[in-house]
């Protein structure tokens, strides 16, 4: 089991970045979906008036 | 729908990677543990080249169209490439300090390796240094296709010069068939989490262009 420890410092870095990069994604659609809505209030708004 | 299918097979693939590499593949007998480094080390290098290559395609189409939908794919890849491309060279430096007692060494492909890097890099300063949504799409177009220029240099580095770096085993079957199996499907695996990240993205991209354009509009209504 030499060497070992570089496998996993590899692996572990690989599958965290993956994960961190998929969750800035999940992150930036949460703020779309935030927008959208916040365009559809305005432009309801502007509509009954 | 097509993107559900995507990232289902995605994670199927990626879990099954996980107990290949870790369990089912045999140790190598030279390098031992740390080569099994290889089987994700490969598959990020070919899908940021994929991933380049898409850039370079979406950039041709973006400057004979001028349809934005191909700059929204253009720099989502870029985006996912340059995340490749790093781990890439990160896993690649891992690789070598137990293989070759350095972790970073100036010989060619490891050097035309963090140009490419660099260049991606370029990329997004450009893109973000330059004012008005076409002329970006433009100046990171011309980016976009000149760096690709460098993508075949880095493959061919290995047989151009004389270098440390392990030739590509794959076609030449010097791979046993677990290794070969185990290498395959790492490799598909990250197919697909490329391409269901594209589609993720370049679909925000148009999203937020699109949301960027009413608030502008909105904006131009209220005033």
């Amino acid at each position: 089991m030499e060497n070992a420890g570089y496998m996993l410092a590899a692996f572990i870095i690989i599958w965290a970045a993956l994960l961190a990069y998929m969750f800035l994604i999940a992150r930036k659609q949460t703020a779309l979906r935030r927008d959208i809505e916040l365009i559809q209030e305005q432009l309801e708004e502007a509509a009954q008036k | 729908m097509k993107r559900k299918i995507l990232f289902f097979f995605a994670t199927v693939l990626c879990l099954a990677s996980f107990f290949m590499v870790l369990i089912y593949v045999p140790t190598e007998k030279d390098m031992g543990i740390v080569q099994r480094i290889f089987y994700y080390h490969v598959p990020l290098a070919w899908v940021a080249f994929l991933a380049f290559f898409v850039v370079f395609i979406g950039s041709v189409i973006y400057l004979a169209k001028r349809d934005t939908k191909w700059d929204n794919i253009a720099s989502a890849s870029a985006e996912i490439g340059l995340v490749f491309v790093s781990l890439m060279l990160i896993t690649g430096s891992i690789w070598a300090k137990p293989a070759w007692n350095i972790w970073w060494t100036w010989e060619p492909r490891l050097t035309t390796s963090l140009v490419l890097w660099f260049i991606y890099v370029a990329y997004f300063i450009v893109r973000s240094y330059v004012a008005g949504a076409e002329r970006k799409a433009r100046f990171g177009a011309v980016v976009g296709i000149v760096g690709f220029l460098n993508v075949p240099l880095v493959f061919l580095s290995v047989t151009l010069w004389r270098t440390h770096h392990p030739p590509l085993t794959i076609f030449s079957g010097g791979l046993e068939p677990p290794m070969l199996a185990t290498l395959m499907v790492c490799l598909v695996a990250f197919n697909f989490l490329y391409f269901y990240l594209l589609s993720e993205r370049s679909m925000m991209k148009n999203d937020e262009l699109t949301i960027s354009l009413i608030k502008e509009k909105l904006a131009r209504r209220n005033s």
